[in-house]
């Protein structure tokens, strides 16, 4: 799949925002109102960009208030109405807590919850897709949610670390905790798609033209003579070699650069500065991590076009 | 809505004959041209006369070689368009309500004033019917021609597919395959017309008919092969001559 930059952003900026806003709703934080406006703002950024990033995505954006109508059915659509009425509730909470002073806990765990729900419609408008092997499996949903936390627990301990709250250190060991947790899900989610091939999946050319039952079937003349919308779209190939680079570049700054930081930060002092770089040392792994999930995904249609059972490649 | 309907009252389809087709385009090139002006947007080309055209098509003829263990290899052409699925997913990604699947004939459709060109139901089709035009930005996708079915204002025989019209080799056929007397039902049943991917789950409408299997072709060929240059071993004047000729080279 092209691995377009908007929703690339869109899914790992709007993870740590919905992700920050459930640590919040749960108060995580502390009753420090420079924390507390910092960290409402952080997640408002992390949400919105995020959202704003994915309607660079669409080619008729004048449009997208339609998005909202078909809940009924579109995962896209409940991720749309979802993140609208999480920020609005959300809203309600940190009004509360930022100008009145008042801590509704009730307020707080809805918004918490529903911040939870939108990440899980975030990975389930990839999911959903049958037609791409690797993200539909229950695994993905898993590391959406894997990922949400571990960067939002790590921006949250770094937040808090910043403005000297008491209980950072604990932050951080949970931060520690949420990473590792989250790339033994990625290690689950990639060995699952090692075997999630096309051809795995009764999608290979000959399943896909249905000829594979008189031999074996290989693309002989493609119908077209320049690459169309479906190739570019959808038959993005990338290099082996780049490929096993990202992940390795991937899995140094998204776990273990973040890791070390954070051992660094808890034994050594000087922790907000170390745990402000290990945010952004993890937050570009992520960027890498999600461009691997969109760049190294095989579609269905690609059968079409290219031999992908074993015996005839 | 992008609910899909639990019946429709007809299933119109098209059934491709793979024996018959002789990959010639036709279908695609009428296709394009009818729907460039017709429903919706024009399919747009871009940078037609450039260093790298592109352009939407809502029907593709691609080429197979397809080899039986024993005997020679066949060359099959495959027109790939959309198979009006009854568990359509493109329809029930879409976000907006722009895609639809109509209730009275079944056939999937976008209403392009409401699709915001998120590309969605392209990724959610496995056949790759669906494509975002380069230049208007909205889904285009076959309509089994909508506007030419029903259409009062021109012949009777005019009103099917402007690919089945077009197709010179009579490869494919236009009905309703809700009926199970229709032309369609019927050539499907006689000759195990299937489906295209099954395990994607989504019923397609459109069915393919598979190549005759070839009665006599590997052995009769086989005859007539051409044996490789080294094993010959001619006798007599020839083996005199291959002799003589062996010197020289």
């Amino acid at each position: 799949m092209h691995p377009a930059a908007s929703v690339i952003v869109f899914t790992t900026f709007s993870g740590i925002g919905f992700g920050l806003m459930t640590l919040l709703g749960l108060r995580f934080g502390v009753e420090n109102p420079w924390f507390q406006w910092t960290a409402t703002i952080a997640a408002y950024f992390f949400a919105g960009l995020g959202l704003l990033s994915s309607t660079l995505h669409l080619r008729r954006p004048d449009r997208a208030w339609r998005a909202f109508s078909q809940w009924r059915s579109s995962w896209l659509s409940r991720e749309g109405v979802m993140s609208i009425l999480t920020l609005g509730v959300f809203g309600l909470y940190s009004i509360g807590v930022l100008f009145l002073d008042v801590y509704d806990p009730w307020l707080g765990a809805i918004a918490a919850i529903m911040a939870l729900v939108t990440v899980l419609t975030t990975s389930m408008i990839y999911a959903q897709l049958r037609t791409v092997p690797r993200w539909s499996t229950g695994w993905t949903p898993l590391a959406f949610y894997g990922f949400a936390i571990a960067g939002s627990l790590l921006l949250l301990a770094a937040l808090l670390a910043t403005f000297g709250a008491p209980h950072a250190r604990q932050v951080e060991q949970y931060a520690m905790a949420a990473i590792i947790i989250a790339w033994a899900i990625k290690y689950g989610w990639w060995r699952h798609a090692e075997t999630a091939t096309l051809s795995a999946r009764g999608s290979g050319t000959g399943d896909a033209t249905g000829l594979g039952r008189i031999g074996s079937v290989r693309p002989f003349e493609p119908p077209n003579t320049s690459p169309n919308y479906l190739m570019k779209e959808m038959i993005y190939r990338v290099g082996r070699q780049r490929a096993r680079a990202l992940r390795r570049m991937a899995l140094f700054l998204g776990a273990v650069a973040p890791v070390i930081l954070i051992a660094l930060a808890t034994y050594a002092g000087a922790a907000a500065p170390l745990l402000i770089l290990a945010f952004l040392l993890h937050l570009a792994g992520m960027l890498a991590e999600r461009w691997l999930f969109f760049a190294e995904a095989e579609h269905a249609v690609g059968s079409f076009y290219r031999a992908t059972d074993p015996m005839a490649a | 809505m992008t609910t899909l309907p639990h019946h429709t009252e007809k299933k119109l389809g098209l059934v491709i004959d793979l024996d018959i087709c002789v990959g010639c385009h036709a279908c695609a090139v009428s296709c394009k041209e009818w729907n460039t002006g017709a429903y919706g947007a024009p399919l747009s080309d871009l940078h037609a006369y450039g260093a790298d055209p592109s352009g939407t098509w809502l029907n593709r003829v691609h080429s197979y070689e397809v080899k039986p263990k024993e005997g020679p290899a066949q060359l099959i052409h495959f027109p790939r368009s959309c198979l009006h699925c009854e568990d359509a997913p493109c329809v029930t990604v879409c976000p907006t309500g722009a895609s639809y699947k109509r209730t009275e004939d079944g056939i999937v459709l976008v209403d392009e004033d409401k699709c915001m060109g998120c590309g969605l139901c392209a990724w959610a089709c496995p056949y790759g019917a669906r494509e975002l035009d380069g230049a208007v930005g909205v889904m285009k996708k076959c309509t089994l021609c909508v506007d030419r079915i029903y259409n009062d204002n021109i012949p009777e025989e005019d009103r099917v597919p402007s690919c089945v019209r077009t197709c010179p080799a009579n490869a494919r056929h236009f009905g309703d395959f809700a009926d199970p007397e229709s032309d369609v039902s019927i050539m499907v049943a006689k000759r195990g017309g299937y489906d295209l991917m099954p395990e994607q789950k989504t019923k397609p409408v459109n069915k393919y008919l598979p190549p005759r299997p070839k009665t006599q072709g590997a052995t009769a060929n086989a005859e007539y092969a051409m044996p490789a240059a080294e094993t010959v071993q001619p006798g007599g004047l020839l083996g005199w001559l291959d002799k003589a000729l062996a010197v020289i080279d």
